[in-house]
């Protein structure tokens, strides 16, 4: 039988609630969201914090909305909610791409957007989709908040900005005028990627003036295929262009060898993954 | 800690210790053994539940996130009088082998046919894509599904 060790639980009732607990407690404290990657960390005690802060009762986190110019998805926004998002859909279909293969509908109802996040797997697929995006995370701690882009906010494998005693409020998405797409192979309905890529882009006069390329389980710095990016940026969307950038991301990233596959694999699988998915989003494009 | 679940329309009042699994206050606290336990990893689905209507893995939530809610677990889902459709359409299609599955396939079948009372059997299929029957008995499953809403519909 798996049982986490003991641990003292607080619920949370709002952000300052929770922040106050977070003081309270000590270094040793974390917040739980959905638990879906801390639950099963404590039962393995890769993780052992001495206090939990649950902040699934903190409403002012959750939902997501179109503001003026984002899309703005709560921290405690489930997985399920963002698949279900038509706004979200609409103006990124990444976001819908990723999600659909994100675990399974069931872990998808509890999981949360915030707490993938915050987790920073390595293998975890929305951290490289809203780096592709350029989005930006609100971060609120008891001196206020600050914004850090998504490419900032990871340090390593599980490792974030984020200090102790912070928490992150939501997720913000520039809206303009972009298409794009993420596509992931994996070896089973619900795994963990063997690799994945999302691809953003920004098309004016048929030529290119933004892209973004973000690479899930191939440990690329910051989640981002920076180089394939600049490539891209500046020209028409052509085939020579793509299949540059393809083996851009794939000369660039650093996978590891492990029970999903060899390094040499995974860097054909970057750089092919990398150029369709570039073809999907295109062919979102619209005109 | 001192906490209040409401499991299916019965409240339960439980002093527990924050680490103890949803899966195992329902089994071993409350006696409602329907609930399964498997792989305690999230990924084989035996344990699912409905926590306010909305199907999880119990295995990975604690008991303690359940206090105020309402849970509803296989003991919970014929009206006492007879059975559901989902767990009649097992019966008539034959949904069940050794059983293990059993519970958690009905307890996301009822969300399902709640959301949707017409999924295609691919619907089925991604909505039990995180649950495992190792009798490999996938095909009478979701024929047994089909039953149920076939039957709600002309009901």
């Amino acid at each position: 039988m798996q049982v986490p060790a003991s641990f003292q639980y607080r619920k949370a009732t709002s952000v300052e609630d929770a922040l106050a607990l977070l003081h309270d407690y000590g270094p040793e404290a974390v917040v739980v969201a959905g638990g879906h990657s801390l639950l099963p960390m404590m039962k393995l005690r890769l993780a052992h914090p001495e206090a939990l802060i649950d902040i699934n009762d903190v409403h002012e986190l959750a939902g997501i909305r179109v503001d003026e110019n984002d899309l703005v998805i709560g921290a405690m926004a489930r997985h399920a909610d963002l698949l279900e998002s038509a706004e979200a859909g609409r103006h990124f279909p990444i976001l819908h791409d990723a999600e659909r293969v994100i675990a399974d509908p069931i872990v998808r109802n509890r999981g949360t957007v915030g707490g993938s996040l915050c987790q920073a797997d390595p293998s975890e697929d929305l951290s490289a989709a809203f780096a592709a995006l350029r989005a930006s995370l609100v971060v609120q701690g008891p001196e206020g908040t600050r914004t850090v882009a998504a490419r900032d906010f990871f340090v390593g494998p599980y490792q974030t900005v984020l200090e102790h005693g912070e928490i992150l409020r939501e997720i913000r998405v520039p809206l303009r005028e972009s298409a794009s797409a993420y596509l992931k192979v994996d070896r089973r309905a619900g795994d963990w990627a063997v690799g994945a890529v999302g691809a953003v882009l920004s098309i004016d006069g048929g030529v290119i003036t933004e892209a973004g390329i973000g690479l899930t389980a191939f440990g690329a710095a910051r989640f981002v295929a920076a180089e394939a990016e600049d490539h891209l940026r500046g020209g028409p969307p052509t085939e020579d262009r793509f299949a540059e950038a393809g083996r851009l991301a794939s000369a660039h990233c650093r996978p590891t060898a492990d029970q999903r596959g060899p390094v040499d694999y995974k860097r054909h699988l970057a750089g092919e993954l990398t150029m369709r998915a570039l073809w999907r989003a295109l062919s979102r494009a619209v005109g | 800690m001192r906490i209040v679940v409401t499991v299916n329309n019965t409240e339960y009042v439980r002093d527990v210790e924050p680490r103890l699994l949803l899966v195992h206050f329902l089994r071993e606290e409350l006696g409602l053994t329907g609930t399964h336990w498997g792989c305690d990893t999230s990924n084989c689905g035996v344990c699912v539940v409905q926590l306010d209507g909305v199907p999880v893995k119990s295995c990975t939530v604690l008991a303690v996130m359940a206090d105020g809610r309402f849970v509803r677990t296989i003991e919970g889902l014929g009206n006492g009088a007879g059975l559901d459709p989902v767990q009649q359409g097992f019966v008539e299609c034959h949904g069940l082998q050794c059983g293990f599955c059993t519970p958690g396939m009905m307890m996301t079948a009822r969300w399902l046919l709640d959301q949707d009372p017409d999924p295609s059997d691919e619907d089925i299929r991604e909505a039990l894509s995180g649950q495992l029957c190792r009798c490999t008995g996938y095909e009478n499953i979701v024929r047994s599904i089909r039953w149920a809403a076939e039957h709600e519909a002309s009901s």
